[in-house]
């Protein structure tokens, strides 16, 4: 068999893109394209995975991406459990791994986790010897299905991915999506700029093969997606950048910025947007923002991880 | 093979180290023969009807060195024996061929006065290895007081340091510098500026971005070590910078010694041995201060040490529990030991692919330690005491941290082959260390 016909994904966790493979991304979008058909009908269940338990582990506060996994599992018929605990392991008095071991007293059989710190759900996966882990956000590392739902809107969106100029504006040094859309974007053959002030630009990033940009405005032409990053009001009190109105005047993405783009050209931001200050709101609500189709498409690619990762798609590949 | 005889020295109270290969570079001597030892001390050949009764220790095969000294160790004596004793350090540093071991004073209470001086030295008394204490150079090494250095020094310190801290206040350390001048001590830099390091948890670099783990960067180092460097030289001080991990920093140092500023320096193995790419398996034994740096740093750190730059290799040795480091990369503390990997890590990583003379590699374990610190040892000629390091260069063995005599096990060399081991540690003439387990070919 090809390595470009998988049925089935070769690893048994979901840490980060860095780690997949083209075909694995691929089955992963296509996976992810026939549940949004079952998320189209009126009856929005499938039984891929009943009898299973899925537990979402939240270090982190989080709203969004933890309304999408628990949708997706309850979609996909699995039985979930949720807990939620903000601040490190030291400061809440037990260790990550207590806490993995605990899990696998409970014979849980998937674990999504969300954490401050990077490493983190690799960290549980190597305490774990029998559940799965899906990596829902790891400091500034990793944000994998964030990522993979980026990937499938732009491909629905655009058509395909391979050749596309993606420019991801904004704080690239704290953004785990930006990794992930890094990874993934360079595996399936787009190619990425970042642009930014120099100071949330990490060092060596053109290691992971990507162009940089200081000046937004040399950045956008031509691009295919301008995808704005979200800026954390705290970083101009570390002295990232003077002011939030200088950020905004730098590399804000106004309608006059966005002509500069390829006329199909798409907005993408991965929420919550800060409207007025990476986006200007007469863009974010533009008919070229596809900013709800991520929403939709992220329920869509995390039925798809959970399904591949849990047994799903192996009895094709016979 | 296995050492013979007994423990202590045969019924003439002397010792025979037969047929080894000796290597003693402060004499120059790198050949094969016999060494005797006589009442704790390298004797000339005894007449032959002493050297009859002589315990025979056959050191075929095996290379025959001054017992090593390292002078940048953690023993965590006293307030953090969980982590390591004066006693379970001590019997890493026999273990791993360290005959003696200068240790900082970031202990609870710190040893900055010559009570907490004297407590060390009493309790290392009867300890494997010798134990020289290093005394902070100011009180609680707040960065504010100096201590009475020349109490500390009567008291028996070797040197002044702040441990892994620098110091903030450039008058400080200006005053310590000129006030130092009265006594023979070094005082040891750690170069960390904090603001510039704050937050984080290795060398900033490709490998950092890609893991999305808050860097250090390389002038976080560099920017203290020119300060402490220009102290130095400005107040005729004497300065001793520990843990060079950066290419600049090695730089630094060379232009200094050229301007003849009265500079030494060490640098750690697991500095000569690693690089930050080793870190994307987020392992927390990796995780070190200063943090492990890029490959061209590790290639100018190699190349300092053996053009003469950087004198001496010290392992940093900081023993962490279990706790401490199984957790959350940017929670872990930092920290590796060192003492039993350090002698086969250089003999791997240096002396096998030519990178270090096997003669350069005694001396900065050594020779040029013992050197810094004004202790004895560090030498083969006769008179010296009788610290010896027996080494079979051939064997190969696995580092496994279950086997250690530290109380910690937090190696950065878990599960890799090295070559070359410690047979027998000798300390003032007593054998405190023979290497078990089955023979090695």
């Amino acid at each position: 068999m090809s390595e470009d016909h998988l049925y089935a994904l070769r690893h048994r966790h979901l840490i980060g893109l860095e780690d997949y493979s083209h075909a694995e991304i691929r089955l992963i979008l296509d996976t992810a394209d026939s549940f949004k058909e079952v998320i189209r009908r009126p009856i929005r269940k499938v039984p891929a995975l009943r009898g299973k338990n899925v537990v979402n582990l939240f270090f982190e506060s989080s709203t969004r991406t933890r309304l999408s996994f628990e949708l997706a599992e309850k979609q996909l018929s699995a039985d979930t459990l949720n807990f939620a605990s903000t601040g490190s392991s030291v400061s809440k008095g037990e260790s990550l791994g207590d806490t993995a071991r605990n899990i696998e007293a409970m014979q849980v059989d998937c674990v999504v986790v969300r954490h401050a710190a990077a490493g983190a759900p690799l960290f549980l996966s190597q305490c774990l010897s029998n559940a799965v882990v899906i990596n829902a956000g790891d400091g500034a590392h990793e944000h994998p299905t964030q990522g993979l739902l980026d990937l499938l809107t732009m491909r629905d969106a655009l058509g395909g991915l391979e050749g596309l100029k993606v420019v991801l504006v904004g704080d690239i040094a704290h953004s785990r999506v930006a990794r992930s859309n890094i990874w993934g974007l360079r595996k399936m053959g787009a190619r990425v700029v970042v642009c930014g002030p120099p100071t949330l630009i990490p060092v060596d990033i053109e290691d992971m093969g990507v162009e940089v940009c200081y000046r937004v405005e040399d950045a956008l032409r031509d691009a295919d997606v301008v995808y704005a990053l979200r800026i954390q009001l705290e970083r101009q009190h570390e002295a990232f950048f003077p002011s939030l109105r200088e950020y905004t005047r730098l590399f804000g993405i106004d309608p006059e910025r966005l002509e500069l783009a390829k006329p199909g050209a798409v907005v993408m931001h991965p929420g919550p947007i800060n409207r007025g200050v990476e986006l200007d709101s007469r863009v974010a609500d533009s008919g070229r923002s596809v900013i709800l189709d991520q929403v939709t498409n992220g329920v869509a690619v995390r039925m798809a991880v959970l399904y591949l990762l849990n047994g799903g798609g192996e009895r094709d590949a016979a | 093979m296995r050492p013979d005889g007994p423990d202590t020295s045969g019924s003439a109270g002397i010792t025979e180290i037969r047929n080894g290969r000796i290597i003693d570079p402060a004499s120059g001597r790198d050949e094969q023969g016999d060494l005797w030892i006589r009442e704790g001390r390298i004797v000339d050949r005894p007449a032959d009807g002493d050297a009859k009764g002589a315990t025979v220790i056959d050191a075929t095969g095996q290379l025959v060195l001054p017992g090593l000294v390292d002078m940048h160790v953690h023993l965590c004596e006293p307030g953090y024996e969980y982590r390591e004793t004066l006693e379970s350090g001590a019997l890493a540093a026999v273990a791993g061929g360290i005959t003696g071991v200068a240790c900082m004073p970031d202990t609870d209470p710190v040893v900055d006065d010559a009570p907490a001086v004297r407590f060390v030295r009493a309790r290392a008394a009867g300890a494997a290895a010798k134990v020289y204490p290093i005394a902070a150079l100011t009180a609680g090494r707040a960065g504010e007081r100096l201590t009475e250095i020349g109490e500390l020094a009567e008291a028996g310190a070797v040197a002044l340091s702040e441990a892994d801290r620098s110091i903030r206040n450039p008058a400080i350390l200006r005053r310590a510098f000129e006030y130092g001048r009265m006594f023979d001590l070094p005082i040891i830099v750690h170069c960390e500026d904090p603001s510039l390091s704050a937050g984080g948890v290795m060398h900033e670099g490709s490998h950092a971005t890609r893991l999305g783990l808050k860097g250090i960067p390389s002038i976080a180092e560099e920017t203290v070590v020119a300060r402490d460097l220009m102290l130095a030289e400005w107040t005729g001080g004497r300065i001793h910078i520990t843990q060079a991990s950066t290419a600049v920093t090695a730089g630094l140092i060379r232009a200094a010694k050229q301007r003849g500023v009265n500079v030494t320096a060490d640098v750690s193995p697991h500095h000569l041995a690693l690089t930050d790419e080793a870190l994307s398996t987020f392992d927390t034994h990796l995780k070190t201060n200063p943090p492990l740096r890029s490959k061209a740093d590790v290639d100018a750190l190699r190349e300092g040490l053996a053009d003469g730059t950087i004198d001496a290799i010290a392992s940093d040795h900081t023993p962490r529990s279990v706790d401490e480091k199984n957790t959350e990369f940017q929670e872990a503390l930092s920290g590796a030991t060192g003492l039993e990997t350090m002698l086969a890590v250089v003999f791997t990583e240096m002396v096998g692919p030519g990178l270090l003379t096997l003669n350069d590699a005694v001396r900065v374990m050594s020779t040029s330690p013992a050197g810094i610190l004004g202790i004895e040892g560090g030498s083969l000629s006769s008179g010296a005491p009788a610290d010896l390091t027996l080494f079979d260069p051939d064997g190969t063995w696995t580092v496994d941290p279950a086997s250690f005599k530290s109380r910690s096990a937090n190696t950065p060399f878990a599960g890799r082959e090295l070559k070359g081991s410690v047979t027998v540690t000798i300390v003032g003439g007593q054998v405190r260390y023979r290497r078990d387990g089955p023979e090695s070919s």
